[in-house]
């Protein structure tokens, strides 16, 4: 897959970096307004899906990217998986949030005990998750050659 | 309420074109029209944790869609063409059941509770609890992650698993 044109390209260059740090705004202030790691997830996909339409699919860091996103993948669900585990292996209880971590202050960014933690890796999985399967399906030939 | 229905029946219509039109480009740019009035409607529904997430895979959706068709072709040639008559046979199959499911599902339909006032009683309780027992305030976050954490769970396992399998139908290394 190509790039585009140069007027694209310098847009991309500036909008890009906003989309994905409002992604990180949407994950990180998940458990207090609209939002969570799936939308998050998606937006940071969606702007590096961006980068890769307007600056087509054979740069370097595209390649090293997609050596490293299976990898991104697993640890994004192994930390929702640890955050399941914790509960039971504290307190017994699997998924045993409140209790453990306590409440918090309402409206702070650390309170909801756990739900943050879940939040951030539900956002790298679907983020690692979706843009690899861009990647597979419509960028590049074949995915991770060696 | 109209707007509800206004939405409802736009949606239909585009369907019913993205199926029946021989463009494959004009055919994805129908499934965009039908989700962004999906996210529209959420949004008069009054749900905007919904309404976030249709936008933003509804944009990344169309544009898989209309990257692939760049890469391979954009005429659907499977519309327009003569029918047999084993196909005439299923269609006619279909009309019934089709006829059979309205006429018995709207007599299960007026047997439910009207609109805005649930059968299902937890979903208050969820309400109730959500702040005291959990601490965040968006309640969609509280429920999803805590009440009803094991649905997140397997929900997340069960994307982690597709995107792994088609990594592994459309990789190169390994392949013969």
């Amino acid at each position: 897959m190509g790039g585009m044109s140069l007027i694209v390209r310098r847009i991309t260059e500036i909008v890009c970096g906003f989309i994905f740090m409002y992604g990180l705004y949407i994950i990180l202030h998940g458990h207090l307004t609209p939002g969570g790691g799936f939308a998050g997830g998606v937006i940071i996909a969606g702007s590096l899906i961006l980068r890769v339409l307007a600056f087509g699919s054979g740069t370097e860091s595209e390649r090293m990217l997609s050596k490293r996103i299976p990898k991104l993948m697993s640890v994004g669900l192994l930390i929702f998986w640890g955050a399941a585990f914790t509960g039971l292996l504290m307190a017994g209880i699997f998924f045993l949030n409140a209790p453990i971590f306590g409440l918090g202050t309402p409206f702070h960014l650390l309170s909801a005990g756990l739900i943050p933690i879940c939040n951030i890796g539900i956002g790298i999985n679907v983020a690692a998750g979706l843009f690899s399967i861009f990647l597979a399906f419509a960028a590049v030939k074949y995915f991770m050659e060696e | 309420m109209i707007e509800i229905y206004l939405f409802l029946i736009f949606m239909i219509i585009a369907a019913v074109i993205a199926i029946e039109i021989k463009n494959l480009l004009a055919a994805a740019i129908a499934v965009g029209a039908v989700g962004f009035s999906a996210a529209i409607l959420f949004i008069i529904l009054q749900a905007p944790d919904l309404a976030i997430v249709q936008i933003v895979v509804e944009i990344l959706t169309v544009i898989i869609f209309v990257a692939v068709i760049f890469r391979t072709t954009d005429i659907d040639k499977t519309v327009g063409k003569q029918l047999t008559s084993m196909q005439i046979l299923g269609i006619v199959f279909y009309g019934f059941f089709a006829l059979l499911f309205i006429i018995i599902s709207e007599r299960i339909l007026n047997t439910l509770p009207p609109f805005g006032s649930p059968i299902m009683k937890v979903a208050g309780e969820y309400i109730k609890l959500g702040l005291p027992k959990v601490g965040g305030t968006n309640i969609v976050a509280d429920i999803i992650l805590d009440f009803r954490g094991l649905d997140t769970l397997g929900e997340a396992t069960v994307l982690f698993t597709s995107a792994i399998g088609v990594l592994a139908v459309m990789r190169k290394a390994g392949r013969k």
